[in-house]
């Protein structure tokens, strides 16, 4: 099964605490400078496997596999100098500075009283430029945001010049701009400078985005393993995390709440992404409604879909026809209300209908969003 | 600029250790001018009764002070990396107390030999306590994860080794109970040279011994995990650690009975000093410090009553409590913050 030159992988592992197994037949691989995420429903032991795969959970059987060499037998200092971590422990050290914390990084090639080298500051201010930090350098490290530490840990991490570094759930406490500033920095060293990054994530979206390769954990046992595109698979998610109250468009990584059923009291007329904001706004209100006229590669398409009691669409790249007209106008009827997401101009050579279904729903009551 | 920082506060250290020394030589029931001592020291002075009371009982007790203050200092600061609890102490853990009955025992049994015992058999006793007290303190630390908890756990070992210690010293003859009383209570009075060479020589070598474990230190700041991604060999240095301020506070116990606050409270003024946790720095810093602090507190125990002596850690107390409520209350203004 194994490919030839797989720089990390597992044997046969078993992982779990005290002797009890919890996770069994963990295989997984990987080549030098690939990005492999762990994702699963909480609880479903990602933090188990990642601590077993470094060392700092004894494994219950099996073997780990970095560079071909056992991982089990390496001694302290040279797996410090292969792999690097940031946990999700929450480190209180007292009195340290950012730099302090990023020079900890550098203790695995440091001699007898750990002096820093001007090579080793040199690794470490280049480590905090990377993530950005380097402004924090002085600042104490118990006193900045939590965003900051975290950016400061990988700092830290890569000041260790490791060849592969793992990471649990390093994104939890980042805002949207730094989640993506923080992958897009693993993503870059990992294309850059042949790093290997292992790390799990909640966020399903950059999941499909950042990696090489995803392993899905559920209860007791790695559910699948494999690229991307053979994870993210219509269905597959909402298996995974056993998702049956929402709907999702979830090979996306973007669930929906659960949709306002009952007979529709709006028509919303949309298209071309202008709809879900108001989809959404229906939703919050839970007021049934149906809307159209999309076609299936609009985006409003896969939220109306999730949210719509019935959708008026039309295969992507064909003319509306006369029967999709007449449904939207038996809707717009028999709701009496209809919300208009679309400029009236908007339909243009290929939509003229929307002329149509407008002039018909001014005789009802016509709003414009 | 903090270069400059660092050297003044080990300048500050040092010269007030240096100046203690002196003023706790100079200063008791006879006061002798300092030049007279440097005479003494010299190995002139014509007052023979001036040049025993330097020679014979004021420079041994002041340098025992300042080795044995150190120490404690010292103990204090491993623990408090050990359990990453900034009031943990050889003290207040109980550690203190149990060597101070193993050390009551070994010393009731060879009165009962009528044979006063060696330096060396007291610390050997009051190491076996202190590894003792500490096993339990250890063993309670893995159960109970919240850090009063294991405070609270130390302090009741200490009441248990204290009842059990005054219940033997009970039973001593009357003519060591005077001496076993003052000891039990702590004091840095009677100690000669011969015990000063031994608790000198022990507890140097112990000491530089803690000053290389820094650079592990400084990764164990940051929690296990880290540090045993970093390469330490946790369960190494955490026996190591364990031993070394078990050594260190044994032999204090062993020769000035257990002295309170020392431990918790020097390293954090000295910390606060110094303005960072290297441990680099604060190693020697710490043993400064407890030298100053114990030399300070001694001389006080001498004057404020005399000619009658107060007990160590009565002066200790008095200094160190209200430390240890300062530390106590920054840190929860801390954790409201983060939340």
């Amino acid at each position: 099964m194994r490919e030839e030159g797989s720089f990390f992988y597992t044997e046969n592992l078993i992982v779990g605490y005290e002797g009890v197994p919890l996770i069994r037949d963990i295989a997984l691989e990987m080549k030098r400078g690939e990005i492999l995420t762990l994702i699963g429903p909480n609880g479903s032991g990602k933090t188990t496997v990642l601590r077993s795969l470094i060392r700092q959970l004894a494994l219950v059987g099996g073997t780990v596999y970095l560079d071909g060499k056992d991982l089990a037998i390496q001694s302290g200092r040279d797996l410090a100098r292969r792999l690097s971590i940031v946990l999700t422990d929450r480190i209180r050290p007292e009195l340290m500075t950012c730099k302090e914390v990023v020079e900890t990084g550098r203790y695995p090639y440091t001699g007898n009283f750990g002096r820093l080298s001007e090579a080793d500051r040199r690794i470490v201010r280049e480590a905090m430029t990377m993530v950005h930090v380097e402004e924090l350098a002085e600042e104490d490290f118990a006193a900045i945001s939590d965003g900051q530490r975290q950016r400061v840990m990988l700092a830290r991490a890569l000041s260790q010049e490791p060849e592969l570094i793992v990471l649990d759930e390093p994104t939890s406490f980042l805002d949207i701009r730094h989640k993506l500033e923080f992958l897009s920095v693993l993503q870059e060293l990992s294309r850059k400078r042949s790093l290997s990054v292992i790390l799990s994530l909640h966020e399903l979206d950059l999941a499909e985005r950042i990696s090489d390769k995803v392993v899905c954990i559920r209860k007791d046992r790695v559910d699948r393993f494999g690229t991307p595109e053979e994870i993210f698979v219509p269905g597959y998610i909402a298996k995974l995390y056993q998702i049956s109250t929402g709907s999702g468009q979830e090979y996306q990584g973007m669930p929906e709440l659960p949709r306002a059923e009952g007979k529709p009291e709006v028509f919303v007329l949309a298209g071309n992404g202008s709809g879900a904001a108001t989809y959404r706004s229906l939703q919050r209100q839970r007021i049934p409604f149906a809307t159209g006229i999309l076609w299936k590669n609009d985006q409003d398409y896969p939220v109306a879909q999730m949210l719509a009691v019935d959708v008026v669409a039309e295969p992507a790249f064909c003319r509306v026809k006369e029967e999709s007209v007449k449904r939207a106008m038996r809707w717009i009827e028999s709701c009496g209300q209809v919300i208009c997401t679309l400029k009236p101009e908007s339909g243009g050579d290929f939509y003229p209908e929307l002329g149509e279904l407008l002039a018909f729903g001014r005789r009802f009551n016509l709003v414009f969003r | 600029m903090k270069r400059i920082h660092y050297r003044s506060v080990f300048l500050l250290l040092m010269t007030a250790a240096a100046v203690l020394l002196l003023v706790n030589i100079c200063v008791g029931s006879v006061n002798i001018s300092p030049g007279e001592v440097f005479g003494v020291l010299g190995g002139g002075g014509e007052n023979a009764v001036h040049r025993d009371i330097v020679l014979r009982i004021r420079f041994p007790r002041a340098l025992a002070a300042a080795v044995l203050g150190g120490a404690l200092a010292l103990s204090g600061y491993l623990l408090q990396t050990f359990f990453h609890n900034p009031i943990a102490g050889p003290f207040i853990l109980g550690i203190s107390s149990g060597a101070k009955l193993t050390v009551a025992l070994t010393m009731v049994a060879a009165f009962k030999m009528v044979r006063q015992p060696g330096s060396g058999l007291l610390i050997g006793a009051a190491f076996v306590g202190a590894m003792i007290s500490m096993g339990f303190v250890v063993v309670m630390s893995g159960m109970v994860d919240r850090m009063s908890m294991l405070i609270v756990s130390g302090i009741m070992i200490g009441y248990i080794c204290s009842a059990v210690t005054d219940f033997v010293v009970a039973f001593a003859e009357d003519a060591d109970i005077v001496n076993l009383h003052n000891w039990s209570k702590g004091s840095f009075s009677g100690i000669g040279w011969e015990q000063v060479a031994a608790m000198t020589g022990v507890i140097l070598t112990a000491s530089c011994g803690v000053f290389f474990l820094s650079k592990p230190i400084r990764a164990y700041q940051l929690g296990e995990s880290y540090a045993e991604n970093l390469g330490v060999n946790i369960r190494w240095f955490r026996v190591v650690l364990v031993v070394l301020s078990s050594i260190l506070s044994a032999c204090v116990t062993a020769f000035a009975g257990p002295v309170s606050f020392v431990g918790i409270a020097v390293p954090q003024l000295v910390k606060y000093l110094l303005g960072t946790a290297r441990p680099m720095l604060m190693i020697p810093a710490c043993f400064l410090g407890g030298s100053v602090f114990c030399l300070f507190c001694d001389l006080l125990s001498r004057m404020l009553l005399a000619p009658a002596e107060l007990s160590i850690s009565t002066v200790t107390a008095v200094f160190g409590a209200p430390v240890v409520i300062v530390v106590l209350l920054r840190q929860k203004k801390g954790r409201a913050g983060e939340r």
